[in-house]
């Protein structure tokens, strides 16, 4: 019996009879096989614990051979097992037990470090098996973990058992493990001797015209992160030319990978190499006949644009974007409508204002790109003038406030009061007063409502005076109109601006409208006269209340509608005018 | 011989004389429904064949390897692995049976050692994963070798599992499940040269998968009018081309192929090629609308032509020309002046289908009374042939069959009138390389050969 032989070795496994503490883990290992996928799952994921009670010998020459044939699990056992894996290097033992290791090959003599390689490559196994399931998951997975066991190896280990695996996968029949190949390059690449680089270099080469797609991709995405690593002649001589076949693939799933890779080669390079090797590509990928491919570009346009710097992004990148916002596919121009904050924030300072006004602000086309823009005026202001962008924002505004979605134009009503504040009274007199006294009128009571509020706001902005000469007056005239809802607006508008307004406009212009109106016709209007003066009566003073609110009060408390009556009454009772 | 009397499918330029390999299925006369075929497709290496039958089932066939102990049997095909692959549902929201018949199978490409195949009935895809596994795990702590438990305060050592060889065996396990994303009944799906997305087209509806998500799909066709009464035409089959991933096509109820590319926008309601050839005036009748409907759509292996099979014909478009066919072959034209039994049996609206050979430079397809044809494209001759028990020694020649087309019959012709119907092949599928094809004829499974040089 196999088991028989660990315990005797004394390499620190638990052992004799202890039979108390060897239950638990035998259960554990029972359990590894068990029906049920939640226990199998409990016992990988304590297989730290089995391979301590095992020790270091025991579970490399017992317990790795049989994980190795788990792959036949459901994933999310596999996926346990990979992450696990990762961590295992400290419980297959280190060059601290090689003295008195005694491996099944019988090996003891050799160095510690030699015996180091050993122990780390039993790991592989495993882990090279999982690195070749169709799960992308526990691939992945199994990636990580390799990636992690490599950084243990020493540069002598690396070559003599880490670098063979990976090109053993590179070269794998199953596209499966030349995709899981492709992301581990970068990891042995910085370490590995001359001789050996070049060889990784012909391999990653090679994955990258692999006739599987599949691999193609997974190349492709790795590209940018294998490219960091390399020396920077190689990555002008090697990179470069795997970079531009990769963008003009034959299929488009492997071009908009390409595009990823740009953003890192692009940080490689100065700014020459950059306009030769790269920027040719990178135009062509953002006129692709493809969609997906444009709508990467447009995805990634923040990085781009950082990657590239300011000079190619002005001459380059701007015009492209131009055209990506005026894309055919809405797809794309969505994905560029919502990079424009970022690209304007990301704009050298010298030279925004002009930029953004005269190649960006013009191809927008989107309301809600246009809306967003308006929302973060605030912070636009900060860097370019308003009243600038307010030149070329207006037909935006006007456009957005006759919007025919109520929502938009109570979004642009919200942003009124900030605009006003920013463009100052005379431009807002000129050019948007008119708008938010046409939305007093609208057919949606939000929008009223909205507009009755933003009113209030512009007074404390631009003072009673302002109010008196350029509100008010529209406001009272609404007190005539034909159409109740426009009248019962007048009356709102009172109820808001009166405090604002002060005494003396409210006693001289608006309480007389507002009693004029309690002779209204219409009985929703009459008790919203009630209302409004229960509202502005604490601003009058006593012999207006007296004399000329008390009465009007008293009549319409006696009013034949129930409603009038009920609000008349509540008005006099709060205003104490019994 | 073989010019005049049809005597060989002259496929790859040599005439070539096709000879009975296998049989599969029950000699029975009386056939359970269950146990009909419903498609045939060999996977990309042509090593496997499956068969997906009326009863949810399929059935996997594996091509034996040239044996030198038995230097006669030339790469049979033996069951390799058989399992349910879907069930029969009943739809409680809109009182609907869902029949477990599977509709279509399409293998994928091969990833790693274990074959993946997706399988369809009317509603839901399956990815299903057929590997092999030859060993197994033996020793328990807790239990000896015959499954007694162990004295728990009795472990003195830990045991590992050891792994132990063992018999082969086949283990097919369901790995995704798409479901939920078809009205109506799924006709067609298609991999995509891409490696990770695939294709379902139901009656008004194409939708594009990726092959590891099973909770979304996005809908690049749909042709349903707001308005059902102005449904004119329906989807009939749909395909991807074999090697750009952009490009599919759809067939419909009218006759026409759609041709899309992806590139140009997400949602490929407008198509950017149309072919259509022009109705002859003088053949219209009554049955012109029906029998036009393509039942299948099949791409070349190069990808540069497409054959539509309709109820009397099959022809091949060349991807560049819209306008007409480059080839229309008759298929068994002397049904035309039978149409009228025929749309009152129903036998007018069977779906045939129609595959390539390795080259693309012979076709096939089948018809009734369990004869299938095939056309060279580079002889222009053609050939009946029938999958029958009747001449089903090993190795034995098949014997091209003629039908009368009416008047006269000659020696060795079949009449019209005494063709039978029911015995009618849909189904058939030509190894991807070899001159092997797989005929479906209602519950058996016919594999013929060339003769060997």
């Amino acid at each position: 019996m196999a088991g028989a032989a660990g315990p005797g070795t004394g390499s620190g496994a638990a052992g004799g009879d202890g039979d108390d503490s060897l239950y638990p883990i035998a259960v554990l290992i029972d359990e590894l096989r068990n029906e049920d996928v939640q226990l199998r799952l409990n016992s990988i994921k304590k297989l730290s614990t089995i391979a301590l009670a095992l020790g270091v010998e025991r579970t490399r020459t017992e317990l790795l051979p049989f994980l190795t044939d788990t792959i036949y699990d459901e994933d999310e056992v596999l996926l346990a097992l990979a992450e696990q894996l990762g961590n295992f290097t400290g419980l297959v033992g280190g060059p601290d037990f090689a003295h008195c290791l005694l491996t099944p090959s019988g090996i003891c003599h050799l160095g510690h470090e030699i015996l180091a390689v050993l122990q780390k490559s039993c790991l592989q196994p495993p882990l090279e098996s999982l690195a070749t399931v169709e799960e992308t998951v526990v691939r992945d997975k199994a990636v990580e973990s390799l990636r992690q066991i490599s950084q243990e190896h020493t540069p002598l280990a690396l070559e003599a058992h880490f670098v063979p695996l990976v090109k053993r996968l590179a070269s794998g029949d199953w596209f499966t493990s030349r995709t899981s190949a492709c992301g581990l390059f970068s990891v042995c690449y910085p370490r590995a001797s001359n001789a050996v680089k070049a060889e990784i270099r012909q391999h990653f080469r090679s994955l990258c015209s692999d006739d599987t797609p599949m691999v193609r991709r997974a190349a492709a995405s790795k590209l940018g992160e294998f490219a960091k690593v390399l020396e920077l002649d190689s990555v002008k001589s090697e990179i470069v030319p795997l970079f531009t076949n990769l963008a003009s693939d034959e299929q488009d799933s492997v071009r908009l990978l390409a595009v990823e890779a740009c953003v890192s080669i692009a940080q490689l390079l100065s700014q020459d190499d950059l306009e030769v090797l790269v920027m040719p590509t990178l135009r062509q990928a953002a006129e692709d006949k493809s969609w997906r491919v444009r709508y990467m570009v447009a995805d990634k346009f923040s990085e781009l644009q950082k990657a590239v710097g300011p000079k190619i992004t002005q001459n380059d990148l701007i015009p492209a974007f131009q055209n990506l916002l005026k894309d055919c596919e809405a797809e794309v121009r969505a994905a560029a409508a919502h990079k424009v904050k970022e690209l304007c924030e990301n704009l050298p300072s010298e030279g925004r204002e002009t930029i953004i006004m005269n190649q960006v602000l013009p191809y927008i086309k989107c309301p809600e790109v246009r809306l967003n823009i308006i929302s973060n005026l605030d912070c636009v202001n900060e860097v370019i003038g308003i009243r600038q962008l307010s030149q070329s924002l207006l037909p935006a505004i006007v456009e957005l406030a006759e919007d025919a979605k109520w929502r938009v134009r109570l979004a642009i009503i919200e942003y009124m009061p900030l605009l006003a504040g920013q463009l100052g009274v005379e431009f807002f007199d000129e050019k948007l007063n008119s708008l938010c006294m046409a939305w007093l009128v609208d057919h949606v009571y939000a929008i009223r409502e909205a507009a009755t509020n933003n009113l209030m706001k512009l007074v404390q902005k631009f003072g009673t005076e302002w109010a008196q000469n350029t509100i008010v007056p529209k406001v009272l005239v609404m007190a005539n109109d034909p159409n109740y809802l426009h009248r019962m607006t007048t009356l709102f508008c009172i109820n808001v601006l009166s405090e604002a307004c002060g005494q003396e406009i409210t006693t001289k212009q608006m309480l007389p409208i507002v009693l004029k109106m309690a002779g209204d016709q219409v009985a929703n209007v009459r008790f919203n006269v009630a209302k409004s003066l229960q509202k502005i009566g604490p601003i009058l003073d006593t012999d207006a209340l007296q004399e000329e609110v008390k009465p009007v009060l008293q009549k319409l408390g006696q009013d034949e509608d129930m409603d009038v009556k009920y609000f008349a009454q509540e008005a006099i009772s709060v205003l104490a005018l019994a | 011989m073989a010019g005049a009397g049809g005597g060989g499918c002259p496929a790859g330029g040599n005439d070539l004389q096709w000879c009975f390999s296998q049989v599969k299925g029950a000699i029975d006369e009386d056939v359970a429904e269950a146990d009909i075929i419903s498609t045939v497709e060999f996977n990309y290496s042509g090593d496997l064949l499956a068969t997906g039958d009326k009863g949810g089932r399929v059935v996997i066939f594996q091509r034996e390897q040239e044996n030198k102990s038995h230097p006669h049997s030339r790469g049979e095909y033996n069951v390799y692995s058989t399992f349910q692959s879907h069930e029969p549902e009943f739809d409680y929201l809109k009182s609907l049976e869902i029949e477990e018949k599977i509709n279509k199978i399409r293998w994928l490409p091969q990833q790693n050692a274990a074959h993946f195949l997706l399988s369809t009935n009317d509603k839901t895809i399956k990815l299903w994963k057929i590997s092999e596994r030859d060993k197994r795990a033996e020793g328990y702590n807790l239990k000896d070798e015959d499954g007694r438990l162990r004295d728990p305060f009795r472990i003195t050592a830990l045991r590992v599992p050891i792994l132990k060889p063992m018999d082969l065996m086949v283990e097919a396990s369901p790995r995704r499940i798409f479901a939920n994303a078809h009205t109506y009944h799924i006709n067609s799906i298609s991999v995509n040269s891409d490696h990770e997305t695939y294709l379902s087209a139901d009656d008004l509806r194409i939708n594009l998968w990726h092959l590891e998500i099973t909770d979304r799909s996005f809908n690049i066709v749909d042709i349903k009018p707001a308005n059902m009464e102005e449904l004119t035409e329906v989807i009939t089959a749909a395909e991807f081309h074999p090697h750009q991933c952009n490009v599919f096509v759809y067939s419909s109820s009218k006759g026409t192929i759609r041709l899309c590319d992806m590139r140009s926008s997400a949602l490929c309601d407008r198509h950017s090629k149309f072919f259509e050839e022009p109705e002859d005036p003088s053949s219209r009748s009554f049955f012109s609308e029906i029998i036009s409907s393509i039942s299948d759509v099949k791409f070349s292996h190069s990808g540069r032509y497409m054959m539509t099979r309709d109820y009397l014909s099959v022809k091949v478009w060349d991807l560049n020309m819209e306008n007409r066919p480059v080839e229309t072959h008759q298929v068994h034209e002397y049904l035309r002046s039978k149409l009228c039994s025929l749309y009152e049996n129903d036998c007018i609206f069977d779906k045939f289908e129609c595959c390539w050979n390795g080259p693309d430079s012979a076709i096939m397809t089948g018809s009734y009374n369990n004869f299938f044809r095939m056309f060279d494209r580079n002889t222009r001759r053609d050939v009946t042939l029938e999958a029958s028990r009747e001449n089903s020694k090993p190795r034995a020649s098949l014997k091209p069959r003629r039908v009368c087309p009416g008047g006269k019959r000659k020696k060795d012709e079949i009449s019209v009138d005494s063709l039978d119907f029911n015995k009618k092949i849909l189904h058939t599928a030509w190894h991807p390389t070899d001159n092997i094809i797989a005929v479906a004829a209602t519950n058996n499974l016919y594999i013929f050969q060339d003769k060997v040089n």
